[in-house]
């Protein structure tokens, strides 16, 4: 498997507003009954489009003029809940993939499942993320992710975000995906696991 | 300067620092289950990899079995798959199937603990959010994805950073009716969903010293909600007590050095903490949510603020949670129909859960409710084996409750336990997350056991300290 180095994302941008949009909203659990993540860009937010639907509105993941976003703009707590994978693989997988995700926090087990998927989970502040969503109204307005210099700029205007160190480093040098260094390391999980009592168990070291 | 018993444990577990800044860390004990691990296994195939150590992972078949029966083959096609999956990715890689045929399965949070397999000083994940419940036990427990599964199955570890540690004392005497579900739901609402986000949540104080393991694993379980992706408890006597003889735990030879293990690592009494929060345990009350997270929510004879007492940003959800609960602002719940009741779930699925509705049951001559339809559905076959010993399940029958087979049921209702169009729940489960138990449009109200068969019997929301004279 071949990794990428993600250093800078351009796309246009689609926006959700709301705070504690949990994992159970971006991909309901009946969506989960399945043996792998295919098919599943289809079912994103599915009961919040439902919903949208019956009250006659548009949601933006059903916007024709968002197909090709690549960049979405969400707020606080994004992704709190439960652990499923399938919710960041969703949104990987939703029309033209979504390829960057900004806004003000995010449930910690999706960032990280995100980040597995070499997809950064940005934070700005609230001020940041509404200039952000208020600029994302033009459907067509192109968005630069920037890793290099930690902002999202938009014609001649940027937002600056943050991103753990960590993660940051994982995504530019394209250690995002790290089972090859894990397994590298071989002979120090043994190491690691001998040193650990009720590994040996609990005979004396 | 004193360590806390996260720094201990992970370091402990630390296998390197990766380029990135990120830890390899390795991990004791790996639960499997049936909706998450497919992709984990899928993932380790699309690798060609194998698991480097089998004897370490565990699989159970807990979120879309059934629960009228266990016996195979499942009547929904799709459970059927997905659990003959689990079968044969563990016969594959020699990992230990948990089988509901041999009576050892349940729920994971559940099965871990009760054979002994969750152990202080432990690192533990598992394909669920939940596994932070093992923290009740002094493990360091982590839920992840599919990526992160599939790292853990081909070299035991997994590639994260180290949390910050915040410190929760929760000091004084809890009220009568008051219990570890109204604690946690107390403090969710006092901190915030979101607040636990880049923590570990050490729980101490006198209150939390004095709850018996399966309270505190309800405690736990919940710190994810709180948006902390793990919590623990210092191990002690109460630990050591319940783990002493389990299938899993140390044996008569190993167990003085296990004890001397699981001492060491408790947090010294000069640890420093990045946070502290003291909570007073008589401000808490009997608690009932009202809106779609777990943090929106009221004493149960309170009622629902005023959106203008939310700050501005908070108004917007505050107005969609009572758009989707068809609530009105300022309304009180106590007096709320409600159409079912769900006791269950890895947060209060357990003997004692269960027990104390039974014996609040026993106490008087109480009926179901008409129109509830009332779900029992024990965590584990160990739990459902143990409520009949004690006659139990011919309480609830006797109630009007359905005694159910083990499993997640109508928490998520990924099996056949859904709630129906805008359905009202009093459910003793974890996440009132719109759409969470089945229906998109269904709505869920969280509190306690002793609560949720206490609305089951009035069929409305109520004080369960005044329908059972607790006092």
């Amino acid at each position: 498997m071949q990794d990428r180095k993600i250093v800078k994302i351009t796309g246009t941008a689609v926006a959700l507003r709301g705070n504690e949009i949990d994992t159970d909203r971006i991909m309901p659990a009946r969506f989960l009954r399945s043996v792998s993540f295919d098919g599943l860009g289809e079912h994103v937010f599915a009961s919040d489009r439902e919903e949208c639907k019956r009250n006659g509105e548009v949601h933006p993941f059903d916007d024709a003029t968002r197909f090709e976003a690549t960049v979405l703009f969400v707020n606080k707590n994004f992704g709190c809940g439960s652990s499923r994978e399938h919710a960041p693989q969703g949104i990987k997988r939703w029309k033209k993939g979504i390829r960057a995700i900004v806004g003000e926090s995010f449930g910690e087990i999706f960032f990280g499942n995100c980040l597995a998927n070499g997809i950064p989970c940005l934070t700005a502040d609230e001020a940041g993320i509404a200039k952000l969503q208020q600029a994302a109204r033009d459907p067509k307005l192109e968005f630069r992710v920037d890793l290099e210099t930690m902002t999202v700029g938009f014609g001649a205007e940027s937002v600056p975000v943050t991103l753990p160190a960590s993660a940051r480093i994982a995504l530019m040098e394209a250690r995002w995906d790290a089972t090859v260094e894990l397994l590298h390391a071989r002979d120090k999980i043994a190491e690691r696991a001998a040193k650990l009592p009720y590994f040996r168990n609990w005979a004396a070291p | 300067m004193g360590q806390t018993l996260y720094a201990k444990v992970f370091d402990l577990h630390k296998v390197q620092t990766l380029p990135s800044g990120q830890t390899q860390l390795f991990i004791g004990l790996h639960l499997i289950n049936d909706i998450t691990s497919p992709q984990g296994f899928a993932l380790l195939r699309d690798k060609g990899l194998g698991v480097l150590y089998p004897e370490r992972s565990f699989a159970v078949v807990d979120h879309m079995n059934p629960t009228t029966t266990l016996l195979r083959p499942f009547r929904t096609e799709i459970a059927e798959i997905m659990a003959s999956e689990v079968e044969k990715n563990c016969a594959k890689y020699g990992i230990r199937y948990l089988s509901p045929a041999k009576g050892e399965s349940g729920i994971a949070h559940l099965v871990g603990p009760e054979l002994g397999l969750t152990q202080p000083g432990m690192t533990v994940c598992c394909g669920d959010s939940h596994t932070s419940t093992h923290g009740a036990f002094g493990a360091i427990a982590y839920g992840i994805g599919a990526s992160q599964m599939c790292d853990i199955l081909a070299t035991q570890t997994m590639a994260i950073a180290k949390l910050k540690v915040r410190r929760i004392e929760i000091s004084g005497r809890l009220g009568p009716g008051v219990y570890a579900k109204d604690v946690s739901l107390y403090l969710i609402r006092k901190l915030g969903v979101n607040a636990g986000v880049g923590f570990a949540y050490e729980y101490a104080g006198n209150v939390i010293d004095e709850m018996s393991m399966e309270e505190r694993m309800t405690i736990c379980n919940l710190s994810v909600e709180g948006g902390a992706r793990c919590g623990y408890i210092n191990p002690d006597q109460t630990t050591f007590d319940y783990l002493k003889g389990r299938e899993y735990a140390p044996k008569a030879a190993q167990w003085d050095a296990a004890v001397a293990y699981w001492k060491s690592i408790a947090s010294d009494a000069d640890a420093v903490y990045d946070d502290v929060v003291r909570i007073d345990a008589k401000d808490i009350e009997p608690t009932v949510t009202w809106g779609v997270n777990p943090g929106q929510s009221i004493p149960v004879g309170g009622a629902i603020p005023q959106i203008s007492d939310f700050s501005e940003e908070e108004q917007l959800v505050a107005r969609d949670a009572l758009a989707h609960m068809q609530f009105e602002p300022g309304a009180v719940l106590r007096g709320k129909r409600i159409d079912v009741a769900f006791i269950g779930s890895c947060t209060n699925g357990r003997f004692s859960d269960f027990e104390e509705v039974a014996l609040k049951l026993k106490a008087g001559d109480f009926k179901v409710a008409a129109h509830v339809k009332a779900l029992i559905v024990p965590g584990s076959q160990r739990v459902r084996r143990e409520l009949i010993e004690h006659g139990y399940d011919k309480v609830f029958e006797a109630a009007g409750f359905a005694f159910r087979e083990p499993g997640c049921s109508m928490c998520l209702g990924m099996n056949d336990d859904q709630l129906v169009g805008d359905q009202l729940c009093a459910s003793a489960s974890n996440r009132n997350f719109k759409g969470r138990q089945g229906s998109a449009t269904g709505r869920t109200l969280l509190m306690s056991p002793v609560m949720v068969a206490a609305a089951a019997i009035r069929g409305e929301v109520a004080d369960a300290r005044e329908v059972f004279s607790i006092s």
